[in-house]
């Protein structure tokens, strides 16, 4: 039935721009812009200026602003996958997550595989943060897990990689009326590893001290404090290490990235 | 005056000083307005604060609702909401403010764009792209925030060195007295002419004084909602009282330079759109007439 919806929405969408595209005369110029490669270029460059700033002014490694239990919201919005569809994930969810594992390999010296178990036994943080979607609405949870810094560090990156791209057990089935052509498609996210090294970013277990519900993630997902919402990959199993994001899926190194949407969500 | 004395910067620098040849009795005296930066700067924040504002609608239209505070999200409550809510009649645009319900269909909640009925916060006419895109709209707000941002600080760094904002811009002791004058006379629609045309009024100088301290908060409100810069700048976020409020402050400048630009076009309108507009293109301003 929400396929069904979903795929109407979609048609919908192609259909709205099909018409827009039919009566060119009546195409506001921002538009042909919009769908001008060439200005595409120039838009992305501005991501660039974005991205080198932000580098400039974090590289002391600024953290994330934490707060206080009593700014915790009583309820903390689930946004994209609120359930993924497939027998294994089911099956993953009634037996408690016993058999999920989260595995850290690619360009690593020692490829590492963890029970849900051992990543709740590693050394972990606790931080009360402020979650900010990139539609614009903010909620305040606290989490608690291991550093992605230190699962890095057991696994000896080697020198020439770039990036941490992780790997989720979702598949978004589009969302066309966030905009533009969605397809389908697995959902994942990367990071530059300047900040999937981050003190504040962890592979979080926990959410307001009770392990993590499915809307929200479980058994393990990514927070990174200093991006948008997007970034906060849910049902993380794999943690792969690259030098580059060509190779993945769309491209551009995550679900809504491949959709058109920043790299770098910092702002 | 002198000519030694007279600033090309200041709206009192007579073109007439400059150029020896007699004017024509009938011609008006023309002076050199404004300079080749300003009129540079005016044109570029234009063209920013056009494109700041329809992909700043876009972005909205993907959460129309405002809060006040860090935190908002569905399930808080929004003092500022657009929406559409289905009727008997058919959908119906809804904008809610606080306690209060207005039917704004055909214009926010409910609109229509080619013999279509979009549900949607902000009308296709006024956003940029015209289709809602929240990934587009936001590469064309950021780019051009970085226009509008460098234009700005260039503005001001060489308007306070030419001592152009102290001098033109800033109110004297005097303007501030003669501000109930000046209301009735733009109430009035009564131009100043002669000499007192080639100053700005204090109105005028307020409200450039306002856009200013606007396009600032702007900028500071926008930078409070990135998480990256909050990490840089938390005080940011004290200032404003959270990120929701932050967006809101954003929201609601950004209705005071939609405002500013209204009057701002009007008044241009009222003194003479052909020789105002000229004056901002080549820096000469012909002063309007005394009428004796």
């Amino acid at each position: 039935m929400t396929l069904i919806t979903r795929r109407g929405a979609l048609i919908t969408g192609l259909t709205g721009s099909g018409l827009a595209l039919a009566g060119c005369s009546k195409t506001p110029f921002g538009d042909s812009l919009t769908r001008s490669a060439g200005f595409q270029h120039v838009l992305a460059e501005g991501q660039a200026w974005t991205l080198a700033s932000q580098r400039f002014l974090l590289s002391g490694g600024a953290m994330a602003r934490e707060y206080s239990p009593s700014d915790i919201s009583p309820r903390f919005k689930a946004n994209g996958t609120l359930y993924p569809s497939g027998e294994d994930y089911e099956d993953a969810v009634n037996e408690d997550f016993v058999n999920w594992r989260l595995t850290v390999d690619g360009m690593v010296r020692r490829p590492v595989s963890l029970s849900v178990a051992d990543v709740r036994r590693l050394p972990s943080r606790t931080q009360i943060t402020r979650h900010d979607c990139v539609e614009g609405w903010s909620a305040i949870g606290q989490w608690t897990g291991v550093p992605v810094g230190l699962l890095l560090r057991t696994a000896g990156v080697l020198p020439r990689a770039k990036y941490a791209v992780f790997h989720c057990a979702d598949n978004l089935d589009g969302e066309p009326e966030k905009g533009g052509m969605q397809a389908p498609g697995q959902y994942y996210e990367s990071l530059a590893l300047v900040d999937a090294t981050h003190p504040q970013t962890l592979i979080a277990h926990s959410m307001n001290g009770k392990p993590l519900d499915v809307a929200h993630g479980a058994p393990l997902r990514l927070r990174v404090e200093r991006q948008l919402g997007y970034k906060q990959a849910k049902y993380v199993q794999r943690i792969e290490i690259t030098d580059r994001l060509s190779g993945f899926y769309g491209g551009k190194g995550g679900y809504w990235e491949d959709r058109g949407y920043e790299w770098y969500a910092g702002v | 005056m002198s000519v030694e004395a007279i600033d090309p910067g200041s709206p009192g620098a007579a073109e007439a000083a400059v150029d020896p040849t007699p004017a024509p009795v009938r011609s008006r005296e023309v002076i050199y307005r404004h300079t080749l930066l300003v009129r540079l700067t005016h044109w570029l924040n234009a063209l920013a604060i056009v494109v700041m504002l329809g992909s700043g609608l876009n972005i909205f239209n993907a959460h129309p609702h405002l809060y006040w505070g860090q935190t908002g999200s569905e399930f808080d409550q929004p003092f500022l909401s657009i929406g559409a809510v289905e009727t008997d009649k058919g959908a119906r645009g809804l904008t809610t403010i606080g306690p209060l319900n207005f039917d704004t269909t055909g214009f926010l909640g409910v609109s229509t764009t080619n013999g279509q009925e979009l549900h949607k916060a902000w009308p296709s006419w006024a956003t940029i792209p015209s289709f809602q895109d929240l990934a587009d709209a936001r590469h064309w707000h950021f780019l051009f925030a970085w226009v509008l941002a460098v234009n700005g600080l260039v503005y001001l760094a060489w308007s306070l060195l030419i001592r152009h904002l102290q001098r033109d811009i800033w109110p004297t002791l005097a303007d501030l007295g003669s501000i109930p004058r000046s209301i009735i006379d733009h109430v009035r629609l009564k131009h100043p002419t002669g000499e007192a045309a080639k100053r700005y009024n204090v109105l005028q100088r307020l409200a450039y004084l306002g856009v200013i301290a606007l396009v600032g908060l702007m900028v500071l409100t926008g930078l409070t909602m990135s998480p990256g810069f909050d990490a840089f700048a938390p005080w940011l976020l004290d200032l404003f009282g959270g990120r929701q409020s932050a967006r809101s402050i954003h929201f609601l400048c950004a209705s005071g330079i939609v405002a500013f630009v209204v009057v701002h076009l009007v008044e241009v309108v009222l003194a003479g759109p052909f020789n105002e507009v000229k004056s901002m293109i080549t820096g000469r301003y012909a002063v309007p007439r005394d009428k004796h």
